[in-house]
């Protein structure tokens, strides 16, 4: 099974670390096949950013994704760039605060509006874990990677004076999910 | 034994490069080949080796080739722009007969172009981009494996042959991490240069007694020789008798078109029964290869002729794909650069093996081919997607 996943926002919101993240607990706790292409602008900070991760049980042969199952846009501008590639049903998440979907979008996919970057400011107390917000809300959300060998993950790229803080978002994050 | 890792291209090129011997790099960093860079940066102190970031990319080659003359294995890495700088510094390589190992992680342009962009638009560039009549090796690995084993080859090669080589990877598979199995230590093959047997007071840079590669003498080894950018004799001091430059032009372009046979590497996918023959290469191949996968599935008899040495092109076997082929589609990302080339075997144009006198030599085993070409190109910094060239195999099927 290929299962294809998109994160999106602008460069300095960690969305790229997030992506290399979930590849990494695919290949390294749970022995699957996953790679992740990067792709951002010339501008460090405030540029369109996407990360897409592919996980199957099989080795993959083309590496872009481009039927995506699982989307995920913290700025109204990636969404709009990148969503095209999203297979009708797929699972779209989106920072409520930021992005706005637009009525077609909500029947025409699964859409969750969740207040990730505000959980991270004000529940987690640092804005800069809302990629790992955001990992908690894939963790539960997407049921492809167990949110064990995420957090595996994360323990591995964090660190590790910051791994509480992690932690901490990384609950948050599954708890959005209701 | 096969070792696995998780890696992208740009940091295969570096354990490759590591792998092959390299232990001088000097660079200036540019996207999409920075980590290259940064990742010998890292490596290269602690194995005794040197790196340097130079003021430019015209000074990085330059201390690439210096570097070389010294003994070192040697690399530069850059992307488009950058790569446009060096292409003095790869004409001084080739007259001068210096291995050295030249990294274009491929990006969209002309000019700064798409600098976080797939392309793989330096195809033509990577044969005639320095002036002159010169030999031109360029791999193009189609894998984050084959980043490593691609830039291990590419070492070898220009050690062997004196002369330097490019590895032409793109802003995708640079940035691309994922799994990747590599062959163990004990499997690769490493080549060096040959290295002279004579007395320093006999020893010449360019002698050709030893055969169509001289021995290359190590700087600072005792061995006292010059070297320029001029034509040359056999001393390294600049020569311009008509009679001998012409047997020293024509030497540095057979001594790669004689070998190559034993360099053009090529992949055959599915193309026993094929009648329609899909060309990539690079990271587009890994497309192409799933659009020939999708398109057998509803019965097309269709496979894929995967150039990996770009330069000097494959054309001997890819006429015998060719002879039999109804349909060829060629996909690049670029607007149309290796169609050329095809397009000039199909139409019987044959592959060089020598050149001899003033003669080209020409390789007559295969008959001109019959087949429609058609193409799937794009150059708008994305990668092309297997649908597309499905596409086109089901259009001309």
């Amino acid at each position: 099974m290929r299962y294809e996943l998109r994160f999106s926002g602008v460069g300095g919101q960690g969305n790229m670390l997030a992506g290399m993240i979930l590849a990494e607990a695919a290949i390294y706790f749970e022995n699957k096949h996953a790679s992740y292409v990067p792709t951002y602008t010339s501008q460090v900070r405030g540029g369109p950013t996407k990360a897409d991760i592919i996980i199957s049980d099989n080795t993959i042969l083309y590496l872009e994704a481009n039927s995506i199952d699982y989307f995920m846009a913290i700025h109204p501008r990636t969404y709009d760039m990148y969503k095209s590639d999203s297979k009708p049903g797929s699972i779209i998440v989106v920072d409520m605060h930021m992005v706005q979907v637009p009525d077609e979008d909500k029947k025409k996919f699964k859409v969750y509006e969740l207040p990730i970057v505000e959980t991270a400011r004000n529940k987690v107390g640092n804005v800069i874990t809302a990629n790992i917000v955001s990992l908690g809300v894939t963790a539960k959300l997407a049921n492809i990677i167990s949110p064990e060998s995420l957090f595996k993950a994360i323990e591995r790229r964090v660190p590790p004076k910051f791994l509480d803080l992690n932690e901490k978002a990384f609950e948050i994050g599954m708890s959005l999910v209701k | 034994m096969k070792r696995a890792v998780v890696a992208n291209g740009n940091e295969m090129v570096v354990e490759g490069a590591i792998d092959a011997g390299c232990r001088f790099f000097a660079g200036y960093p540019i996207t999409p080949s920075s980590e290259v860079a940064e990742g010998m940066a890292r490596k290269l102190p602690k194995l005794g080796g040197v790196f340097l970031q130079m003021e430019d990319e015209i000074a990085s080659i330059a201390c690439a080739i210096g570097g070389s003359l010294g003994g070192e294995k040697t690399m530069t890495a850059s992307s488009g722009p950058g790569i446009s700088l060096k292409q003095e510094g790869v004409g001084l390589a080739c007259i001068a007969e210096i291995p050295l190992v030249i990294i274009n992680a491929m990006r969209g342009g002309p000019s700064t172009g798409l600098p976080t962009r797939i392309a793989q638009s330096d195809i033509m560039q990577a044969r005639w981009g320095t002036h002159g009549d010169h030999p031109a090796v360029a791999l193009c690995p189609g894998s984050v494996a084959e980043c490593y084993t691609e830039t291990i080859r590419a070492f070898n090669i220009a050690e062997e042959l004196r002369t330097p080589v490019y590895v032409l990877s793109d802003a995708f598979l640079a940035h691309l991490s994922t799994k990747v199995e590599l062959p163990g230590k004990e499997e690769l093959k490493i080549a060096n240069r040959l290295r002279p047997t004579v007395k320093p007071e006999e020893y010449y840079p360019y002698d050709t007694r030893f055969g169509d590669i001289p021995p290359l003498a190590d700087y600072f080894s005792g061995y006292r020789f010059h070297v320029t950018g001029l034509n040359h004799d056999k001393t390294g001091f600049p020569n311009i008798d008509p009679v001998l430059q012409e047997s020293e032009e024509e030497r540095l372009i057979n001594k790669v078109l004689k070998r190559q046979e034993a360099i053009s590497t090529y992949e055959n996918y599915k193309l026993e029964d094929a009648q329609i023959v899909v060309v990539a290469y690079g990271s587009n191949a890994s497309g192409a290869k799933e659009a020939v996968d999708a398109a057998r599935e509803s019965g097309i008899k269709v496979g894929l002729f995967r150039p990996i040495t770009v330069w000097p092109f494959p054309s001997i076997p890819f006429q015998e794909v060719a002879a039999s082929a109804k349909q060829i589609i060629v996909t690049e990302v670029n607007l149309g650069q290796i169609v050329y080339e095809i397009e000039r075997i199909m139409l019987g144009g044959r592959a060089v093996t020598e050149i001899r006198n003033g003669n080209l030599i020409f390789d007559t085993r295969h008959p001109r081919s019959s087949a429609e070409l058609s193409t799937v190109l794009q150059a708008n910094g994305t990668p092309i997607r297997p649908n597309q060239i499905l596409s086109q195999i089901k259009e001309v099927a």
